[in-house]
């Protein structure tokens, strides 16, 4: 395949790609509902960040580190804490990243990755009260991609995920009118879990997980978040403004069904394998 | 948010460091080559707590086209730390204290760089602090100069960088957190490998100047152990496909001596 170090992409490698596709074949020789080698690795920021994980996705990494910090509650939620998703696309991860304040792509991957954690309502952000109106709890959990080849608003979820479900955070509790610690250590509320599975959709094929190089040749691609009982929480066209038909759509979901159920096994296995450690 | 608190004492009575080390002991160094598969050449460091990864694309085309230098390219080193590599959350936008060793950092680095032979273009060197335990500086200098080299850049030497500080009176090699925050005292440096010229140094707390000549002696020490640590590193990742070949062929000796009943009886001497 040719040079990607430029947000183009040659009609050759268009066609290449698509052929393929024709074919029945990806790229990099995978099924279409068939999703990259995929890795958690827990407490990557163990000694400063609340929670940390780092995933791999094929080529494509990325970091996720929760921060728990104090703060005002918002004026239209008095007794409920703050959890904010934020991502930043540095120019580390790709040749394609440039240096400067975000651009639309870093603000959609961070809003994406937010919506799901928020409408999945994985934290109950009730329980972060400390005192209404006064303090709260802050979570805020930032994404920073290592390796882009493709598909980051999927590793990132995944990473937010896994970072939220083993975050541990100093108890605060109010006396006369001040927040102090009180020595314990506390969970996040966890209540609900929701994985994003991205489809692409090339021409008239679906593919799952798409590779850079597919992301790069797509009409559009799907986002959706799913939770541990198989509901969408969000959902997310995007990545170019190729048209979806209803039955493409419903086939893009059944396609992140059924991996949304392996990333969550995915997360609650790499949990178990760390408390026996 | 984890709450930090001073600690009673930096030096322990029997004269060991707050994690155990001696005065003059580093903080155990993980160098690796290669760790970002998108970069152009890349390096991650461990060292103690700290780790960071470093980044290098280029020589390359060099955008904003103002920033162009006609007779060389352009160093454009970027630090960064993470929001989460700090005790509490570091806002997202770059600091004035990033910019600053951003600065220092291409410094060091320029001096081991033949950059006269790309004129016009960029190297971009980027750094993501992803937990700072201190000596962020130095060791974001120790992976790029790794990722530089990995880059196919070419270079003078590799550039080793320590910090040396000061606390309870006493001299300590390679700072780290609470040692720089509580200490007396910090001297960030970098040397080139080759000729031990000094391509960074800078100094915070108090220091007589025999003390400072100390200090900067212990670091050099410090950094001719790194260059080392450095040089093995590269090895490491430029070797490992020649070593995979070897154990290759050890495979297939071994697969003849099965064809011919020898492993197995050689398996029964090892028992």
């Amino acid at each position: 395949m040719g040079d990607y170090s430029a947000e183009v992409i040659s009609h050759i490698d268009r066609d290449y790609v698509a052929n393929l596709l024709d074919a029945g074949k990806r790229i990099d020789g995978r099924a279409f509902n068939e999703c990259r080698n995929t890795e958690i690795e827990l407490d990557v920021v163990a000694a400063k960040a609340e929670g940390s994980a780092l995933v791999h996705l094929g080529y494509t990494s990325v970091i996720a580190g929760v921060k728990v910090l104090l703060g005002e509650p918002y004026g239209d939620s008095p007794d409920k804490g703050v959890m904010m998703v934020t991502a930043e696309l540095q120019p580390l991860a790709s040749p394609l990243f440039e240096l400067g304040p975000p651009k639309e792509p870093a603000i959609e991957l961070a809003r994406v990755v937010d919506r799901g954690v928020r409408e999945s309502e994985m934290i109950d952000t009730k329980k972060l009260c400390i005192e209404p109106g006064k303090k709260v709890y802050m979570v805020f959990a930032d994404v920073y991609p290592l390796e882009y080849d493709g598909n980051l608003i999927d590793a990132s979820s995944l990473a937010v995920a896994a970072a939220l479900h083993t975050t541990k955070f100093d108890e605060y509790k109010w006396e006369d009118g001040n927040a102090v610690p009180t020595g314990k250590k506390l969970d996040l509320p966890i209540q609900n879990s929701a994985v994003e599975v991205t489809i692409s959709r090339i021409g008239h094929h679906l593919v799952i997980d798409p590779s850079l190089k597919e992301e790069m040749v797509q009409d559009c691609r799907l986002t959706m978040a799913i939770d541990k009982d198989d509901k969408l929480r969000a959902m997310q066209k995007g990545g170019g403004s190729g048209p979806l038909t209803l039955d493409e759509i419903e086939a893009s979901m059944t396609m992140a069904i059924d991996r949304a159920q392996d990333l969550h096994k995915l997360i609650k296995e790499t949990i178990k394998a760390r408390k026996k450690k | 948010m984890s709450p930090e608190t001073k600690p009673d004492f930096l030096i322990n009575p029997e004269g060991l460091r707050i994690d155990g080390r001696r005065t003059d002991e580093m903080r155990p160094i993980e160098l690796k080559v290669g760790a970002l598969k998108q970069a152009d050449g890349s390096a991650s460091i461990r060292q103690g707590n700290t780790y960071i990864l470093a980044a290098v694309y280029g020589p390359r085309e060099l955008h904003p086209r103002h920033l162009t230098i006609n007779d060389r390219a352009y160093l454009r080193c970027v630090y960064r730390m993470a929001t989460f590599s700090v005790p509490d959350r570091k806002r997202p936008a770059p600091s004035r204290r990033e910019r600053e060793i951003s600065m220092v950092i291409a410094n060091a680095l320029k001096p081991a760089l033949f950059l006269e032979d790309y004129p016009r273009a960029v190297v971009d060197v980027f750094i993501q602090v992803i937990q700072a335990d201190g000596g962020t500086r130095c060791a974001a200098i120790n992976a790029a100069s790794l990722a530089l080299a990995d880059a196919g850049i070419p270079m003078r030497t590799l550039v080793p960088a320590v910090a040396v500080g000061k606390a309870e009176g006493k001299l300590l090699v390679d700072l780290g957190d609470e040692e720089d925050k509580y200490g007396g005292g910090d001297v960030p440096m970098a040397m080139l490998g080759t000729t031990g010229e000094i391509t960074l140094l800078q100094q915070d707390g108090s220091f007589a100047k025999e003390e400072l000549v100390e200090a900067m002696g212990m670091g050099v020490t410090a950094m001719k152990y790194i260059l080392e640590l450095q040089k093995e590193a590269l090895k490491r990742a430029y070797t490992k496909k020649g070593a995979i070949e070897g154990e290759d062929d050890e495979e297939y000796e071994d697969d003849m001596e099965t064809d011919l009943g020898e492993a197995e009886i050689a398996g029964e001497e090892d028992e």
